[in-house]
């Protein structure tokens, strides 16, 4: 592509204490772009999107967003500027509504009638949850709240969605229904760096991917490419390459 | 006096009792839930709020000025408390954050016992707040700082319930009290949550110190050990960090204490603390987290 990617990662390392989790990771992702991440456990799929987010400080390298530096950054100044996150896990407001839940998604914002649309387009991307409104986001079931937990980061408006884990937890026939949305969503034209455990689904979705191995990135290129790669195997395997 | 006077007189005093433990303990949880730190300097803070009424009575404001101010006056200590002590060690393991609280409940105490000595000083209540109704020809006494109680703290609780239901900043409070990382990468800024969370728990803590002086009719520096430690009581009830649950204890809570002392013989009676400490531990044998266990349900 030959515009500058709206997200840049240069040479990221990141401690965990003693423990390097982050040994060196390099990637970019451009505007209108799905980019996935996979690798085995522990590679460093998570940390890679919480130091993006925020939530874990770079030790060294540099991270950049539309050209701004935003390495070591408040998490919430970097939701302000148009990255949100879809958490592992889902990390949902469970004692709060789902109504209060998609509120929050949208704390951020001023712009009320952008977002009384915006929750107008969650319904129609996730029927379900209009249902749910005044439901406690914790009762709901593990494929709702993962709805819940997409429709609420996109309700930032984000420019960029980073996704960790979307089919954890969730009931395979879920999984499609999750998966297809994130397809409809590419095709709106959303920028994503998705991490996922699934590495089918995730070289179905995105254009390019990363294979990460105890925190470096041993293997990038198209998703077609990999897909029949024997060296993404190898990669997930921790041989010697 | 028939059994009903003296029960319906019984049931007065406890919801009484009650709003105070509640007005108190649910400042204890708001801030326990952003911050997960155990604020022993809340007691301080409600006497930074009777002192305020007390001294500016002496110097002539009107009463209910002088109530604004106090509780105004809390807030501002709040919020030095957290700015000055709590942000610098926020990231610092519990046993130091809890040192912490303890040593600015004893630096408050000790310089409020330095400028105004420890000997109680008098409250000045207002001739209106000192009167008392009689009904069924004198076998129930409302006073009126009672009924003052009972309405300040149901007009406060309302009003926190509107807050934490309906403003994205309440709904804010009660997401990070949930989880933390997942509060900021909604974009929730913890900083401003967490002020916000002291400005507002001191506030009811001042509430919460001008009315107990009141019905105790004096101010002392070490005012606020007593009630500071019967609202952690009834947050742990509740279950601590729950707002609702925080309201749910103290009401529970006063009502056991006015009880014990009512209905049982002044031999039993007499050891009141003890059993209602027994009764904690009890409950909480059975229901570790609380009456209502925070994270899964905070409603108001």
């Amino acid at each position: 592509m030959p515009s500058a990617p709206l997200l840049q990662v240069e040479d990221l390392q990141v401690n965990f204490g003693a423990v390097r989790a982050l040994k060196s990771i390099s990637l970019d992702v451009h505007a209108g772009e799905v980019v996935a991440l996979v690798g085995a456990n522990g590679a460093g799929k998570s940390t890679t999107l919480r130091t993006i987010s925020g939530l874990s400080r770079p030790r060294g390298g540099r991270i950049s967003f539309d050209g701004k530096s935003i390495a070591g950054m408040a998490p919430s100044k970097i939701v302000r500027l148009g990255v949100a996150q879809c958490p592992e896990g889902r990390r949902l407001f469970g004692g709060l509504t789902v109504a209060d839940n998609l509120r929050l998604g949208a704390c951020t914002r001023t712009d009320k009638d952008a977002v009384a649309s915006d929750s107008e387009r969650m319904f129609g991307l996730f029927p379900i949850l209009k249902q749910r409104l005044k439901q406690l986001a914790g009762t709901l079931s593990g494929g709702e709240q993962q709805q819940l937990a997409l429709a609420r980061a996109l309700m930032a408006a984000p420019r960029l969605l980073l996704l960790d884990e979307p089919s954890l937890g969730v009931a395979p026939l879920l999984v499609r229904h999750i998966f297809s949305a994130l397809a409809e969503l590419k095709l709106q034209g959303m920028t994503m760096l998705l991490v996922e455990q699934n590495i089918k689904l995730a070289l179905d979705l995105a254009d390019r991917a990363y294979v990460l191995r105890t925190g470096q990135v041993a293997l990038s290129g198209l998703s077609a490419e990999l897909r029949d790669s024997e060296r993404v195997a190898q990669a997930y395997l921790g041989a010697a390459t | 006096m028939t059994q009903l006077d003296y029960i319906l007189q019984q049931i007065v005093n406890a919801v009484s009792l009650g709003s105070l433990y509640a007005l108190v303990a649910v400042g204890l949880s708001i801030v326990f839930g952003v911050l997960k730190l155990t604020n022993f300097a809340h007691g301080d803070v409600m006497m930074v709020g009777a002192f305020g009424v007390a001294l500016l009575v002496g110097v002539g404001v009107p009463f209910p000025v002088a109530v604004i101010c106090g509780i105004a006056a809390a807030a501002v200590a709040g919020f030095l408390i957290e700015r000055i002590a709590y942000r610098p060690i926020r990231d610092a393991p519990d046993v130091s954050r809890l040192l912490t609280s303890l040593a600015v409940t004893y630096i408050i105490e000790n310089v409020g016992i330095l400028v105004f000595t420890s000997s109680p000083r008098n409250f000045p209540l207002p001739a209106f707040l000192n009167t008392s109704w009689e009904l069924s020809s004198g076998a129930i006494t409302f006073t009126s700082i009672n009924l003052l109680t009972i309405a300040l703290t149901f007009v406060s609780l309302l009003l926190l319930g509107w807050f934490i239901t309906r403003t994205t900043t309440g709904l804010g409070m009660r997401a990070a009290a949930e989880d933390m990382s997942a509060a900021q990468l909604v974009g929730l800024d913890v900083n401003r949550l967490i002020i916000v969370a002291f400005i507002v728990a001191s506030a009811y803590a001042g509430l919460a110190g001008i009315l107990w002086a009141a019905q105790a009719g004096v101010v002392q520096p070490q005012m606020g050990f007593t009630p500071l430690l019967k609202a952690f009581v009834a947050a742990i009830i509740g279950g601590f960090g729950s707002i609702a649950g925080a309201l749910v204890g103290g009401y529970i809570l006063g009502a056991l204490e006015i009880f014990i002392v009512a209905f049982l013989p002044s031999s039993i009676s007499s050891y009141r603390d003890a059993i209602v400490f027994a009764v904690l531990i009890a409950f909480l044998l059975v229901r570790p987290g609380g009456l209502l266990q925070p994270n899964r349900e905070i409603k108001l």
